[in-house]
């Protein structure tokens, strides 16, 4: 059994204090410690992207990092999109645009989605294709998540005010 | 896929790295960006008894010129801080046009530039683009500090000449030449995938068009980045025409020994390797002849 | 076309934004691994490294040293509970020899099979304890080739004295006379390789044993969940009552999730005998060498034609690779292949023999379209080949050859084992083929064909196709139930896999029923709430539950409107439920409000005299299937220095009968074309000699990005609604994947043709494309 560590994070604005295995990854962290299980596992070797969480802002596959690595850091996960019953503008577009069928690679494209808007906020459909092309998914065939995507930068550029991601 | 159990460091100040990894030595491995060591921890292909994670350490991603107008980077600069550095695209085209095409953005939001030359995958463009740049490698060590070419550095696939207890600090590049002809390119299946085959290419001309100083690395191609020396021979000193393109890629393709894998077999590797070469230089060419643009 | 919301007409036909989305993109949805209960145990699945071994000891005492690992379980555990995994269809003679045992016992036949299942605190803990087991094995030579295995040097199964499983054949017409009198013959050796699902979210379960009343849940499984139930609860000697089967949300399926392996009698196993509950959660390392493989077989094809190009005739010989075991599909991936192999044409003579062999690979069972797929490629490029060989352009070659609507119900005759003739039930395809020329552009790009433009080969390719859905189980169920205040319940005898059922279904219910789509609430996959059904594949989900479905929200109209017209004195006939209100026909205003009625009935002593209930079950029953058809266009643009290939423009036109929702029927059209398109340049589950799979991650199995693939042209006909249900509907999962491989093939060909490349095998890799070019083999 691996040694323990006792760490610290902030999770979707909430701090959180927790005993954990060394070895224990971030995204089993994310999912059993914090009860955050909207961000999935599809691969545990970082192909798929079905596990990317924003951490101090930046896209990243939780299941390549350690639970021990985020210490002090400031995480972000599918489940902060949303203020309260209002959905982000992303979300509101997958849903108009048929952009998820299973939905199970659905939170990591959100969340790449959302760190590549900060980045790029009027994209082109030919560098949103690009931005996504680490995510998998076997259901849609990717052109309504781009559809989506298109249309939430739309949305967003529209509202002055930016919900906090 | 879990990792198997090991015992954790993170330092947070580099003697005391260094004093993990001489105590540990070949028991332990050095964690980074993470992007190449987790999946095989995940995978349990790595059980390694003692990670030691350095990402805490201060100060080891730093970039600055030295005196002599080289390029100097701290190990754990991160990819993505590279790819979106105007000063490092000032100061060194050629790195700044590899990051875009090493993984995702996501993995270069973790990967280092460190890391990706001490795992020495021979697909991965960094040892390559190191190789061909003459890159410079500070190896620390508790005891030692010593500072290792590139291109005596790698050794064979994801072997390198880093020993236990020895810590890649910092990678050093000298300075650019502007006017030099260069490209990187590569083939691969998807977009972000390990390369089928690469070159790395550079070459100077003179007033009369005549190539001097050509350098072509490859990689993909076998253990570790390969200097394609009789296709250097070929340009050196010579003025490059169709003929001449159309030698080199026989000539690089008779001097590749490649192997064979799941996504290609030696034989394509060879052929593609040679056409590879040809059109990297034919664009290194064109670009040379634009004006400079930003 | 904008997403919807409400619309005054119908709601079928619509294209309406799914309303289970709000749980997902919100991280709210339910897949297995969300599961967590109390006292919780993980178990991890020992699997065999070897591909072809004795088992000579097995050890696990070191394992049940570690702390926090509670047990490990082998085959002597089992006792006398331990069955094979059955087959449950194309149960052929001969294949029962070749079942797969719930763990290893004597030999492990193949890289991933089951030996022990560890049971620990996490799954860490329990991946701790495979470790710790030592396993001593005798290796054994391998056989991986259905060529090499038909020589019966190494035999995988020694009981069965073969690898030869089983044989199926089957003659339609005078095959004989038609090749014997035809001027032109030709005689090819196709194959399509081994690839697979991968769908997003890998396997699982969770089960739990309730000691107090002696039943147990299991939540993860799909697709099948009432067969699987009768299974399961057979192996455990419980009633089948006993047993709960919960779907949640499930994240793909496409064929491979949901059959019944080793780890659906394993898991609830563990739960009974430790009685605590118990997850087990397949990583992909294991999904790729555990869940079904698909696709891998040969074809010799020979055709037989007049000068003129009309069909005369079709032999075929099929070997399908069916790995070391023979899966709950029996034979019919091969079968399939032979089946549908005269797709939308006039062939009057055909004869199909199919070699169905074992091999020390994972053993092979459905991937959308199986058999289909396949049967395309193989068809679609002899094809081309003929229109190459007679001088006739491959276009009019097919308009020559396909079947008339005139000719429309077509019997083509007995080509599954055990089943009635294949009938193809409504269609108008050379309406389809125009179609899609005309919205390819396809005459345009004419002139690209073969040639070199900007350092590229250009070519497009065809491929015409029908597809069978629904039917296959004779039936499905649906209750619908009115609760108080604006609330229906519909129950589905099917399973969801992502498709979208809970919109369809309510857009379905809402026409039938007469009451608004936002009174209605789908629910799925619970075998307590829906006891009888057989389940989702086959894109038989709308066809099948739809109909019934409709048939239930007739009938419980018509019992409402019976009700009502008791409560207003009047003639049930001259009422009508609309938008939830009764109306007297030829009265504007409503006359009640449902609600009113619902409540009365169920909170009244006086008017429901006895039976509170408003409810109504329905089942649709058809043993036969309908057949939705199209055609693929392709347009592709090829390196020959490299062999890299882009495609560059790609269309799918599809005839779905009647599209109950089009933005769910695109999506699928869409998400299976660039899993075609994918499975046919980049994914390949590829074997060395001594049976080691050698792509055992998604490094090494390439699942398509977004960059590997255009934009998709769907379009969705109606023009041949089928006559077999009272909706008109034929399935619609399936079809965008079915002509992939030929498209890209026929394309490519057309590409090289100055190379004078013609594909006969795929994938479609720039290795493979290189080499052909060459003039190399292999």
């Amino acid at each position: 059994m691996s040694a323990k560590q006792l760490i610290k994070v902030t999770a979707n604005g909430r701090t959180y204090e927790r005993l954990v295995e060394v070895r224990m990854t971030l995204a089993d962290f994310i999912r059993q410690e914090l009860d955050l299980t909207g961000t999935h596992l599809g691969c545990e070797h970082g192909v798929c992207g079905a596990c990317t969480i924003l951490m101090n802002g930046e896209a990243v596959r939780s299941c390549l990092m350690l639970a021990v690595q985020a210490g002090g850091a400031e995480l972000r996960t599918v489940e902060s999109l949303a203020q309260g019953d209002e959905l982000h503008p992303l979300q509101r577009a997958f849903q108009n645009r048929h952009a998820l069928q299973c939905g199970f690679c659905t939170p990591g494209f959100l969340m790449t989605a959302s760190a590549f808007l900060k980045d790029n906020p009027m994209p082109t459909r030919e560098e949103v294709r690009d931005a996504i092309s680490g995510n998998i998914c076997r259901c849609t065939g990717y052109q309504p998540i781009i559809d989506a995507i298109l249309e939430a930068s739309s949305e967003l550029q529209r509202k002055t005010k930016e919900p906090p991601v | 896929m879990k990792p198997a159990p090991f015992e954790y460091f993170a330092p947070l100040e580099l003697p005391e790295a260094l004093d993990l990894l001489e105590r540990y030595g070949e028991e332990a491995k050095i964690l980074a960006g993470g992007q190449s060591l987790m999946p095989l921890i995940n995978l349990r292909l790595a059980r390694p008894r003692v990670i030691v994670d350095i990402n805490r350490l201060r100060n080891l991603d730093a970039i600055s010129i030295a005196t002599d107008g080289g390029l100097t980077i701290g190990a754990l600069a991160r990819q993505r801080t590279l790819e979106r550095s105007t000063f490092i695209q000032e100061q060194n085209p050629m790195l700044a046009a590899a990051m875009p095409l090493i993984g995702h953005f996501q993995i270069r939001n973790r990967g280092t530039i460190g890391g990706s030359l001490v795992h020495a995958d021979p697909a991965a463009e960094l040892p390559a683009v190191s190789v061909l740049l003459g890159g410079e490698f500070v190896l620390r060590s508790k005891s030692s500090a010593r500072l290792v070419a590139a291109a005596d550095f790698f050794l064979g696939y994801l072997a390198t000449a880093c020993r236990p207890g020895e810590l890649l600090t910092e990678v050093r590049f000298p300075r650019w030449r502007p006017d030099d002809a260069w490209a990187v390119v590569e083939i691969a299946r998807r977009k972000g995938d390990f390369a089928l085959v690469g070159v790395a290419l550079r070459a100077a001309l003179d007033d009369g068009g005549i190539s001097q100083n050509v350098r072509i690395v490859m990689f993909g191609v076998g253990g570790k980045p390969q200097r394609m020396e009789q296709g250097e021979a070929l340009l050196n000193g010579r003025r490059i025409d169709e003929a001449l393109l159309r030698e080199l890629s026989r000539v690089v393709a008779e001097e590749l020994d490649p192997d064979s894998d799941v996504h290609a077999s030696a034989a394509y590797r060879k052929e593609v390797g040679g056409v590879l070469v040809r059109r990297a230089l034919q664009s290194a060419l064109a670009k040379a002849k634009e004006p400079v643009s930003q | 076309m904008e997403p919807i919301s409400k619309t005054a007409q119908g709601y079928v036909g619509m294209p309406i934004k799914r309303r289970e989305d709000v749980r997902f993109i919100t991280g709210a949805a339910t897949y297995v691994d969300d599961i967590k209960i109390p006292n919780m145990l993980h178990a991890a699945i020992l699997r065999s490294p070897r591909a072809h071994a004795r088992i000579r000891s097995m050890d696990t005492s070191k394992a049940l040293q570690l702390p926090g690992v509670i047990k490990v379980f082998t085959f002597q555990d089992l006792g006398d509970l331990a069955v094979p995994v059955p087959i449950r269809m194309y149960q052929l003679a001969g294949l029962e020899r070749h079942l797969q045992p719930l763990l290893a016992h004597d030999k492990v036949r193949y890289v991933g099979e089951p030996l022990a299942l560890a049971i620990a605190e996490s799954r860490y803990l329990a991946e701790d304890a495979l470790d710790a087991i030592e396993v001593e094995y005798e290796d054994l030579p391998a056989v991986v080739d259905v060529y090499e295995a038909l020589k019966d040097e190494v035999l995988v199964n020694d009981e069965a004295r073969t690898n030869l499983a089983a044989v199926h054949e089957f003659t339609i017409g005078d095959v004989e006379r038609a090749f014997r009198e035809a001027p032109y013959t030709r005689r090819e050796e196709f194959r399509v390789h081994r690839f697979t699902g991968n769908p997003m979210e890998t396997r699982g379960f969770v089960a739990a044993f309730d000691r107090g009343k002696g039943e147990l849940t299991v939540w993860g499984v799909t697709k099948l969940p009432h067969l699987n139930r009768q299974t399961i609860a057979a192996f455990l000697r419980l009633p089948e009552r006993k047993l709960h089967f919960i779907e949640n949300d499930v994240g793909g399926g496409f064929g491979i999730r949901g059959e019944l392996y080793p780890e659906d009698f394993l898991i609830p196993f563990a739960a009974v005998k430790l009685r605590q509950p118990v997850k087990w959660i397949e990583d992909r390392r294991e999904h790729l060498m555990a869940a079904n493989h698909s696709r891998e077989n040969r074809c010799k094809l020979e055709v037989a034609a007049r000068e003129d190009g009309t069909i005369l005739g079709f032999r075929a010989i099929v070997y399908g690779d069916m790995g070391a075991y023979v899966r709950t599909h029996g034979g019919l991936v091969p079968c399939s292949t032979a089946a549908l192999l005269t797709g939308p044409y006039r062939i009057p003579n055909y004869h199909a023999k199919i070699h169905l062999v074992v091999t020390n690979k994972t053993g092979l069972g459905t991937f959308r379209a199986p058999g289909r797929y396949e049967s395309c490629f193989y068809r679609e490029r002899m094809l081309d080949l003929m229109a190459k060989d007679l001088g006739i352009d491959p276009v009019e070659l097919r308009f020559k050859n396909l079947i008339r609507p005139e000719e429309i119900p077509y019997e083509v005759g007995v080509t599954r084992p055990g089943s009635g003739p294949t009938v193809l039930d409504s269609g108008d395809y050379p309406s389809a083929l125009k179609r899609g020329l005309a919205e390819f552009g396809y005459e345009k790009l004419q002139p690209l064909q073969g040639r070199l433009q900007n350092g590229r080969y250009h070519g497009t390719g065809i491929a015409c196709f029908v597809k069978n859905t629904g039917g296959l189980e004779p039936y499905e169920g649906a209750r619908i139930v009115i609760g108080d205040r604006n609330d229906v319940a519909v129950y589905l005898s099917i399973s969801v896999l992502g498709q979208g059922h809970e919109t369809g279904m309510a857009q379905i219910c809402a026409d039938a029923l007469g009451v608004p789509m936002d009174w209605i609430t789908v629910y799925h996959g619970d075998t307590d709430t829906s006891p009888f059904g057989w389940g989702t594949f086959a894109s038989r989900g709308t066809v099948m539950c739809g109909s019934a479905v409709h048939l239930a929200g007739q009938k419980l109209k018509q019992k409402l409107l019976g009700v009502a017209a008791e409560q207003l004195g009047d003639e049930a006939s001259t009422l009508e439920l609309r938008d939830g209100k009764i109306y007297r026909t030829s009265t504007e205003a409503p006359a009640v409000d449902l609600n009113e009625i619902a409540t009365q009935v169920r909170h009244s002593g006086i008017l429901n005299q006895g039976f509170p209930e408003l409810e109504e079950t329905a089942y649709f029953h058809s043993s036969q299937m309908t057949y939705s058809y199209g055609v693929h266009l392709a347009h592709v643009a090829v390196d020959a220095e490299t062999g890299l290939m882009e495609v560059l423009k790609y269309l799918v036109v599809e005839d779905v009968g009647r599209c109950v929702n089009p933005l769910l029927v695109h999506g699928q059209t869409v998400g299976s074309a660039v899993q075609g398109i994918g499975g046919t340049m980049l994914e390949e589950l590829i074997y060395d000699d001594n049976g080691q799979l050698l792509t055992g991650s998604l490094m090494d199995y390439l699942l398509p990005t977004s960059t590997d693939v255009p934009d998709i042209g769907s379009v969705i006909l109606e023009e041949a609604p089928s006559p077999l249900n009272p909706l008109g509907v034929k399935g619609a999962g399936e079809g965008g994947i079915v002509g992939t491989g030929a498209a890209l093939a026929n394309a490519l060909s057309h590409a090289l043709s100055d190379f004078g490349v013609q594909v006969k095998a795929l994938p479609l890799t720039p290795d493979r494309i290189r080499a052909w070019i060459a003039g190399r083999s292999g």
